[in-house]
């Protein structure tokens, strides 16, 4: 144990840059994921038959073929079919961005349907636009039950990062193998990285949870401060993780 | 865009990705199994009367489900390798997902009304056969979705399986695609058999969900 640690504290500035790779694949990852999930959700609930397909087919296609998959495609076979190279990092945040996108669109979808049907028709009633009736009433109210299966897909985002490992990138799974192998100390080194992804996972719980009571509090619903340090609701979670596997979100 | 696909590179790759695809669905059904008997035991040690034994649980289901399933096999690969990598594969594929599943009995028990449990003390039955006879029957119905969907879910994470030598059907691709330099191809053939698998058992699931009244 002993071994490990000293050589970890020694060279901390690695485990910093494999630290950073890893956040900015989850950022950039997510943000892709979330303009493509409103993208896609509300492409899956337009009046035309061709884009609802259109979105239907995309979503299906990055669902059913698996994340691993995606990536080593894009990482493997696209130089050789477009003889373009992409770096890894790049890679990594388009496959993320796609397959998570793909089942947030399912919960943009569910989320906007769950907007009872009476504030669509009052906001009709008020001579709203389209465009303000999604921005002042509809929006506001799908993006609180938006968030709590957002940061489920969230986690499971920063979960998947490590698959960039196989891609090359110099991810924190890569920099703690490389400690492992450096000090043989192979129990402490997959512990402590384990750990620190806990210790990330939290961490991003927290920030979502502090959005979320932040968009309740726009719709004049207080929440305790307690409910801060929570973490991700059972319930929420299997709807989120079931959604996932079948996109009945929301 | 002049790349030259290669489609007897695709004919000879198949048979072997078909193979691999075995690999593939073991690992998936046995996954799943684990899954659902250990996702229950967590959930019913969930519930235990003491402390000592709930805290400890539910910290350790949420550091499964908060961290990597690729860093923990890895990992365990590593530490335990003289075990066969498929039994350690569908192992921990088997704890991750129990991980899951434990939250989702969890909620299929809270949703066994509380009258039931009230009706059995009254009837003097033993925790036993409360559990057996009552509780398990209503809520494992309420569950049944949920498990397929998971099962689903796992299948298209049995790739990792190729990164501790497991050959399964990417670890097959991989293996033709190095060989002969026909990634493009074995990549796009694995995703669509992916597709074609996984496709057909969602809209199945879906279709089971409904008749069951989710």
């Amino acid at each position: 144990m002993g071994d490990f640690y000293s050589y970890f504290f020694d060279h901390l500035p690695n485990v910093w840059s494999g630290l950073w790779v890893t956040i900015e694949a989850t950022v950039l990852g997510a943000i892709v994921a979330l303009a493509l999930s409103f993208a896609f959700g509300f492409m899956a609930n337009s009046r035309h038959v061709l884009v609802r397909g259109v979105s239907r087919v995309i979503v299906e296609f990055f669902r059913g073929t698996s994340l691993y998959v995606q990536l080593f495609w894009l990482y493997y076979a696209f130089p050789l079919l477009f003889s373009y190279e992409l770096t890894p990092l790049f890679c990594g945040v388009v496959a993320f961005g796609m397959n998570y996108g793909a089942y947030g669109s399912e919960v943009v979808r569910g989320a906007l349907n769950a907007v009872p049907k009476g504030q669509w028709e009052a906001a009709v009633a008020l001579n709203m636009t389209p465009a303000q009736r999604m921005r002042r009433v509809i929006l506001p109210q799908a993006w609180v039950q938006m968030i709590p299966p957002f940061t489920n897909l969230l986690i499971q985002l920063l979960k998947a990062t490590p698959l960039l490992w196989l891609i090359t990138a110099a991810d924190l799974t890569t920099v703690i193998q490389q400690m492992r192998d450096r000090t043989g100390e192979t129990t402490w080194a997959y512990l402590t990285l384990l750990v620190m992804y806990f210790i990330l996972a939290y961490a991003l719980t927290l920030l979502m949870n502090l959005l979320e009571r932040h968009a309740k509090t726009r719709l004049g619903q207080h929440t305790s401060a307690r409910s801060l340090l929570r973490s991700r609701s059972a319930e929420s979670a299997e709807k989120a993780e079931v959604a996932q596997a079948t996109g009945g979100g929301g | 865009m002049n790349y030259q696909w290669d489609w007897d590179a695709v004919r000879e790759a198949f048979p072997l990705l078909m193979e691999g695809f075995k690999t593939t669905l073991l690992a998936t059904v046995l996954g799943t199994l684990v899954a659902a008997v250990l996702g229950l035991v967590v959930a019913m040690a969930g519930r235990a009367p003491t402390r000592l034994v709930t805290i400890p649980v539910r910290a350790l289901t949420e550091f499964v489900r908060s961290t990597p399933l690729l860093v923990q096999l890895v990992g365990a690969y590593t530490i335990f390798n003289s075990f066969e990598p498929l039994t350690i594969g569908i192992a921990v594929l088997g704890i991750h997902y129990a991980s899951y599943l434990s939250e989702v009995y969890r909620a299929g028990i809270d949703a066994v009304p509380k009258g039931q449990w009230e009706a059995c003390r009254a009837l003097s039955m033993s925790p036993r056969r409360t559990w057996q006879a009552v509780i398990l029957p209503q809520a494992v119905r309420n569950v049944l979705p949920a498990l397929g969907n998971y099962g689903i879910a796992m299948f298209k994470e049995t790739p990792f399986l190729a990164v501790i030598t497991v050959s399964e059907m990417v670890f097959e691709a991989q293996e033709y695609g190095s060989e002969h330099f026909v990634y493009a191809e074995v990549f796009t053939l694995a995703g669509l058999i992916f597709l074609a698998a996984s496709y057909p058992t969602s809209l199945l699931m879906r279709k089971l969900e409904k008749r069951l009244g989710h």
